[in-house]
């Protein structure tokens, strides 16, 4: 393998502790970051790259929605894979965070997106506290049905627009307008990274190991005395807040505009798709997860073009979408049975087998 | 008054429309533990194939049978690919494995028999009663009545099922304790495939009476969804439970639509009875008719 961990010794507590304990980790990391926040906007720059690639269409029609739903799915994974709630209600929180409150500066009204639908989280996972497993699932469905339909009929919530569908705003960041895709990649992966590493942070601590307590068996949990209400409560606050300002980013810097009809059950299941072919209780595999459901029809659809393109026929319609969800289903059904923690996993079996090689003994 | 009572019974007619999906779960669930999402995926595929075959010419018997048989391959199907190889994991995994399920069989069906709207005309007509109009003054359509006879039989023919044929006190033996039942030589596999196969005549039977009603379209698989509080409100075990849960929300959301409705601005028809059953929950989380569970949460 390309580095190993030998000769790198823990000698503190915190050294120990630490979000990337393996030196060349930290390295990569820095790498990947230096490549997505500077190499990649400057790429599209240079019109030698820029003229070969459609970098318009790779910001805002791959890489932005990437990044928007990994930020949702992390927020599930919060919720379904550290805390073991699982929710069909992810779509709700988001549409929570995308109806935003007018004449609020952006980034304030991202955080104030969290806050609201972090509120509603709360109130949504009440019943947690009583019910687990599927009767957890229906309230969350609760959820989903009662948010979409209030947005729909409240008409301050839409600002009195008839069809309940609003113009989002335009984008500006402590008076500087983010108007290009560029921009708008920057400011998604941003507020993206910073949220993953926080995210990150949490599942370490005290909280977050609360959380993986009370889903491994909440009786022993409750026993070795983690406060379950506590804890509960603010993995669906905190959960919802990721969703909410997956939400807002959703609405402002993807779409554009903000309908009720666009945060349907079909996007919550999306969302539990991607924890799931990623890694159930795993940062990254929020991210593996989100590229990979993102990707997957887009492959197909450029795919069947391709087809189209080389063998002179048209394919019938709705063909592709709906090889796509036959693919989605039979995928979903490989991941439960081959590999239930997902890409995630499959990444980390890799890095063990690549740590011994070539001698594996 | 009379206008309470005609939008009650529409309401009890509605519900016992829920109910035979609600049934659909009840019986998996009952006897595999499994909470099958893809009840609803199933609803619109057997629907869809007996049109599907319709269309290509068939008598309405054979188009059933094939739809039955079609089924058939699908409880196959199921347990192999789905169930045999996931046996012993945590019942939400198998969960989020039916909802993966419904995906595929909502892409097959419309793979193979298209995307668009099919009429289904079983030779009911769906018109008021007469006399019961002339005589009461109450709207009371001809095929909700049918289908609701309908549906009584098939909760009747269950019943028997279960109780007197030794294929169905196999299946109540599983659902009791699947170790005991393993012991006394029952195998497990062949009874989650018989009740995936009964599982499929009822939701044949339900996507014929919803298909008929509002056409054979995918709307039909949103019926899962509504199957979800009637669980709740009738218990995941019970198929008593199921049919009255299934009146109870049916009932209960067309009283609740036309007198709340009107004064927070109408359509709650989608979440009221999920409400209902989250309040229904909090004081009694085993449902009217489910098995009482001692469960610290």
């Amino acid at each position: 393998m390309l580095y190993r961990e030998a000769g790198q010794f823990k000698t503190t507590y915190a050294a120990d502790q630490q979000l990337f304990p393996i030196r060349q980790d930290r390295i990569g990391i820095a790498i990947l970051l230096a490549v997505v926040f500077v190499g990649v906007p400057l790429a599209a720059e240079t019109p030698a790259i820029a003229g070969a690639i459609d970098f318009n269409y790779w910001f805002s029609g791959v890489l932005i929605p990437f990044l928007i739903f990994s930020l949702a799915a992390l927020g599930l994974n919060i919720l379904t894979g550290y805390a073991g709630q699982l929710s069909l209600g992810t779509a709700a929180f988001m549409a929570v965070g995308a109806f935003r409150v007018p004449g609020v500066p952006m980034l304030a009204s991202f955080i104030l997106a969290g806050v609201v639908a972090a509120l509603i989280g709360i109130v949504f996972g009440l019943p947690s506290l009583r019910i687990k497993g599927f009767y957890l699932a229906v309230a969350t469905l609760a959820a989903q049905f009662f948010v979409v339909w209030a947005l729909t009929k409240f008409g301050w919530l839409s600002n009195y627009s008839s069809s309940g569908v609003i113009t989002a705003q335009k984008l500006v960041v402590f008076g500087y307008a983010v108007d290009t895709p560029v921009k708008r990649y920057l400011l998604v992966l941003a507020i993206v990274s910073v949220m993953a590493l926080a995210a990150k942070n949490m599942v370490r601590s005290s909280i977050g190991r609360a959380w993986m307590a009370v889903r491994d068996m909440d009786v022993a949990a409750e026993v070795v005395g983690i406060p379950m209400m506590k804890t509960k409560l603010l993995a669906f606050a905190i959960s919802s807040f990721y969703c909410g300002v997956a939400g807002a980013l959703y609405a402002f810097a993807y779409l554009g505009t903000v309908e009720p009809a666009g945060f349907e059950l079909d996007l919550s299941f999306r969302i539990l798709f991607m924890i799931i072919v990623g890694g159930v209780g795993s940062i990254l595999g929020s991210f593996l997860g989100a590229a990979f459901i993102v990707l997957l029809p887009i492959f197909m659809d450029l795919s069947a073009a391709s087809i189209e393109r080389s063998f002179g026929f048209a394919l019938p319609a709705g063909l592709v979408s709906n090889l796509t969800l036959i693919l989605f289903g039979a995928l979903i059904i490989f991941f439960l049975v081959v590999e239930p923690l997902g890409l995630a996993r499959l990444w980390q079996i890799a890095k063990e087998k690549l740590r011994l090689w070539p001698f594996p003994h | 008054m009379q206008f309470f009572f005609e939008v009650l019974i529409g309401g009890l007619l509605a519900g016992v429309m829920y109910s035979l999906v609600a049934l659909g779960f009840v019986l998996i669930y009952k006897a595999s533990g499994v909470f099958n999402f893809a009840q609803g995926a199933m609803v619109f595929f057997a629907a869809l194939t007996t049109v599907g075959f319709m269309s290509m010419g068939a008598p309405f018997w054979l188009a059933v049978a094939l739809a039955l048989l079609a089924m058939v391959a699908l409880a196959f199907f199921t347990e192999r690919v789905v169930l045999r190889p996931l046996v012993n994991q945590p019942q939400i995994t198998l969960f989020m494995a039916t909802i993966g399920l419904t995906f595929f069989i909502e892409g097959i069906a419309q793979l193979t028999w298209g995307a668009q709207v099919h009429a289904l005309d079983l030779g009911i007509a769906d018109e008021p009663i007469e006399w019961l109009m002339r005589n009461t003054g109450m709207n009371i359509s001809k095929f909700d009545l049918v289908a609701s006879g309908i549906a009584a039989a098939l909760v009747a023919v269950l019943a028997v099922f279960f109780n007197k044929t030794r294929t169905g006190r196999a299946l109540r033996a599983v659902a009791d304790d699947h170790q005991a039942a393993l012991a006394v030589g029952i195998s497990l596999q062949r009874i989650w495939v018989i009740v995936w196969i009964v599982a499929g005549f009822v939701a044949l039977v339900t996507g014929l009476l919803w298909g008929a009603r509002n056409g054979v379209q995918f709307a039909l698989t949103f019926l899962a969804l509504k199957a979800l509080p009637v669980l709740i409100l009738g218990g995941f075990e019970s198929i008593a439970g199921a049919v009255v849960g299934g009146l109870i929300v049916g009932a209960s959301e067309k009283l609740a639509e036309v007198y709340i409705g009107p004064h927070v601005g109408g359509g709650i028809e989608s979440w009221f009875p999920y409400v209902l059953a989250l309040a229904f929950l909090l004081v009694r989380p085993e449902g009217l008719f489910g098995e009482r569970r001692i469960d610290r949460v």
